[in-house]
């Protein structure tokens, strides 16, 4: 922008930036270029490409005597598996609200953080709980049984 | 040429007899701070100094302007960076490593556990310093033009001082570490109970992926101790660092603490007190016209009521100091950091609790875990940044519960603000919440009506109501942030003292084994 000769500009208002300054806008633009690239980049490392953690399938062998309605516990592992008339199932104790674990009692299982009570098939009782305990699909194989916590099934689903 | 060389001999031994004369000269350029000229080139000579003003005001050194809360929070900062540079020499960042390494540091560990203790109450002192400072700059309205932007920047300083303390929580890697952080990461998922209830999950879970970036895998575990452990020592000390240098320097900018307009009416009468009002009849004038915003620099006389930074501004700032250490180290004689048993991802502990200052989030949360710990938190936050924004009247600038309704409005919102959370937390604690009347009630329907949002809604009645009756915006604004100040006091204490095992209410800690 190019000020009129006639204009009279006081000391402290000079001629405002010549905005056509092409090197300077350049500058600026492969800056805000670089900046906006780079941050892309350093946006995408926090998110791991692979979870660090163990793998979530794995073979579990059931006590041949597991009384209907108690829970078997997999050593190291948030599973309670049951095995009654109809079959072998296996649920998630991960609390739905805010992942404690859920012990089973009496009636299903209860969460010792809020207080989220679950039945015995996992439907929510009581307390904040805003989904049932996933059930998760068990299949048979090698010794015994094979959980995938990664894959869930309908309630109800026994082998 | 032996003479010459003879003198310059005799110049470097002079030269060396004085060293120490001269390195003082050196250090304290300006000489003795005992005229004006000194005492000012005491304060912009020195770069950390300088984030002060030369003069202070007599109002704002009256202790009931501040209270000295800021100063309080600073002090409290930089004691838990001493410390906590101290801690670092034997900590280490690994799942039960780090628990041993605590434990080494509270038994082993010469003065270790002196140190642990006085870092943790120090974190302690800060975020009841900073909630206090920013009620203090709240009730005085302090926020207003042209200190909008610094009561901005104060907002984020209370997020990272929070968030400072969040993560600090898991690094003793015991218990109370594990599972505050696996509810903690889990709120950050709740999002979820949104999505869900929209079934749009499967394509946009923003929960999701809240909680795998904080915490670096599927569950708390390496990847989530390692990246606590370089927020809390090195990403939120520089961002709060930095946050704090532009408070300060903005309160300068600012011309200093907020005031009353008639304020030199007021303080008049105690300038006779102070010494050195004026021990220099000013001799130069600058033209700062063009710089200086406001109005222009009086000239040949000297800014009223206002005293020397240095000393009466410092050494009240060094007092307060001096205080804080002292109830910092006091309380670390009395008790100690609490270290439970290593933690162990299978089984919870319980009753599960997150620090005390969120403790009245996870009261709401046991009833949704969304509207409990998102969707109100952020009101209240979003809300807290736009006070300055919404409320621009100018009447009580600069006083305690300045503006309408003034300090009568604020004792009946406590009483309000106190009552009806007693009251829904009552209900919902004696006679439980929706769940427990229609077991069938939909997810979505307990998200939006629960325990927090009723509150929340109580109180934004009665702020209108206030807004309305007053007729002002700085009545709403008080009603509203006083109902919400005690409504976190009334949900934190609940959560802390009434809360036992698997969340349930006991009238005393004592009856805990009972359950
Ligand atoms: C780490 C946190 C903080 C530190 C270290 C800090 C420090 C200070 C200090 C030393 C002052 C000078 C007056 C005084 O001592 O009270 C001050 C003033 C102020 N602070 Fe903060 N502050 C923090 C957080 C906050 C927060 C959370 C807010 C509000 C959201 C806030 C808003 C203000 C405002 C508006 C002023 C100017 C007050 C006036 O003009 O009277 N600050 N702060
Ligand atoms: S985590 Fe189970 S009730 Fe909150």
């Amino acid at each position: 922008m190019t000020t009129k000769p006639t204009e009279k500009r006081s000391r402290f208002e000079p001629e405002p930036m010549p905005r056509r300054d092409f090197l300077g806008l350049a500058a600026l633009a492969s800056m805000a270029a670089a900046f906006f690239v780079s941050m892309f980049g350093m946006l995408k490392l926090p998110k791991a490409a692979v979870s660090a953690s163990p793998s979530k399938k794995y073979s579990v062998a059931l006590p041949d005597a597991l009384p209907e309605g108690e829970a078997f516990v997999p050593p190291g592992r948030s599973v309670a598996v049951f095995r009654d008339g109809e079959g072998v199932f296996a649920i998630s104790t991960v609390c739905t609200h805010l992942g404690c674990i859920v012990k089973p009692n009496a009636n299903g299982f209860e969460c010792p953080c809020h207080g989220s009570g679950f039945s015995k098939d996992g439907a929510v009782t009581k307390g904040p709980a805003p989904k049932p305990l996933p059930w998760l699909k068990v299949s048979k194989g090698g010794s015994g049984f094979v959980i995938d916590e990664e894959a869930t099934v309908k309630t109800g689903t026994k082998v | 040429m032996d003479e010459a060389n003879r003198s310059a001999l005799n110049e470097f031994w002079v030269n060396l007899k004085s060293v120490p004369s001269q390195i003082y000269r050196a250090m304290f350029r300006g000489g003795a701070p005992v005229s004006d000229r000194t005492r000012s080139s005491f304060v912009f000579g020195n770069v950390f100094l300088h984030l002060h003003s030369v003069r202070t005001h007599l109002w704002s050194l009256r202790w009931t302007a501040t209270m000295g809360l800021g100063i309080i929070t600073t002090a409290a900062f930089l004691i838990t960076l001493v410390t906590g540079v101290l801690l670092m020499f034997y900590y280490k960042p690994y799942p039960d490593v780090a628990y041993q390494s605590i434990k080494d540091i509270h038994f082993i560990v010469p003065t270790g556990r002196f140190m642990r203790n006085i870092h943790r109450w120090a974190a302690n002192v800060m975020v009841v310093a900073v909630l206090l400072h920013m009620a203090r700059a709240f009730y005085t309205a302090s926020y207003r033009k042209p200190r909008e932007f610094n009561w901005f920047i104060g907002w984020g300083l209370l997020v990272t001082t929070l968030a400072l303390s969040f993560t600090g929580y898991l690094l003793p890697w015991d218990q109370l570490a594990y599972w505050a952080i696996t509810i903690g990461a889990n709120i950050a998922q709740s999002p979820r109970e949104i999505t869900d209830a929209m079934g749009i999950t499967e394509f946009f879970d923003i929960g999701g992926l809240q909680r795998e970036v904080l915490l670096g895998s599927d569950k708390v575990g390496e990847e989530s101790l390692i990246r606590f452990y370089l927020l809390h020592v090195m990403i939120l000390p520089l961002v709060l660092a930095m946050l704090m240098a532009v408070h300060f320097w903005r309160i300068r900018k600012d011309g200093g603490l907020a005031k009353p307009v008639d304020v030199d009416d007021r303080v008049k009468a105690d300038a006779e007190e102070h010494y050195p009002v004026f021990t220099e009849e000013p001799q130069k004038t600058y033209q700062l016209a063009a710089v200086v915003k406001g109005r222009t620099p009086a000239v040949g006389s000297g800014p009223e009521n206002t005293v020397p930074s240095m000393p009466h501004l410092f050494y009240a700032e060094l007092g307060v100091l001096m205080f804080t250490t002292l109830i910092c180290i006091v309380l670390a004689f009395v008790s100690d950091a609490p270290l439970k048993e290593l933690a162990n991802p299978l089984v919870p502990e319980n009753p599960a609790k997150a620090p005390w200052y969120f403790l009245g989030l996870q009261e709401i949360v046991a009833f949704s875990a969304f509207m409990g710990g998102i969707g109100i938190p952020m009101l209240c936050w979003i809300g807290l940044g736009l006070i300055p924004f919404l409320d621009k009247e100018t009447e009580g600038t600069g006083e305690w519960f300045g503006g309408p309704g003034g300090a009568k409005l604020v004792g009946w919102s406590m009483i309000y603000g106190f009552a009806t959370s007693i009251a829904v937390e009552a209900v919902a604690i004696r006679f439980g919440w929706l769940r427990e009347w229609f077991p069938d009630i939909p997810q979505l329907v307990i998200t939006l009506v629960n325990p927090g949002t009723v509150i929340t809604v109580l109180y934004a009645g009665f702020s209108i109501w206030a807004l309305r009756r007053f007729n002002s915006t700085r009545a709403g604004a008080l009603a509203l942030f006083t109902c919400f100040l005690c409504g976190f006091i009334v949900l934190t204490v609940i959560g802390t003292y009434f809360r036992g095992p698997n969340w349930e209410f006991f009238w005393s800690p004592a009856d805990w084994n009972a359950h």
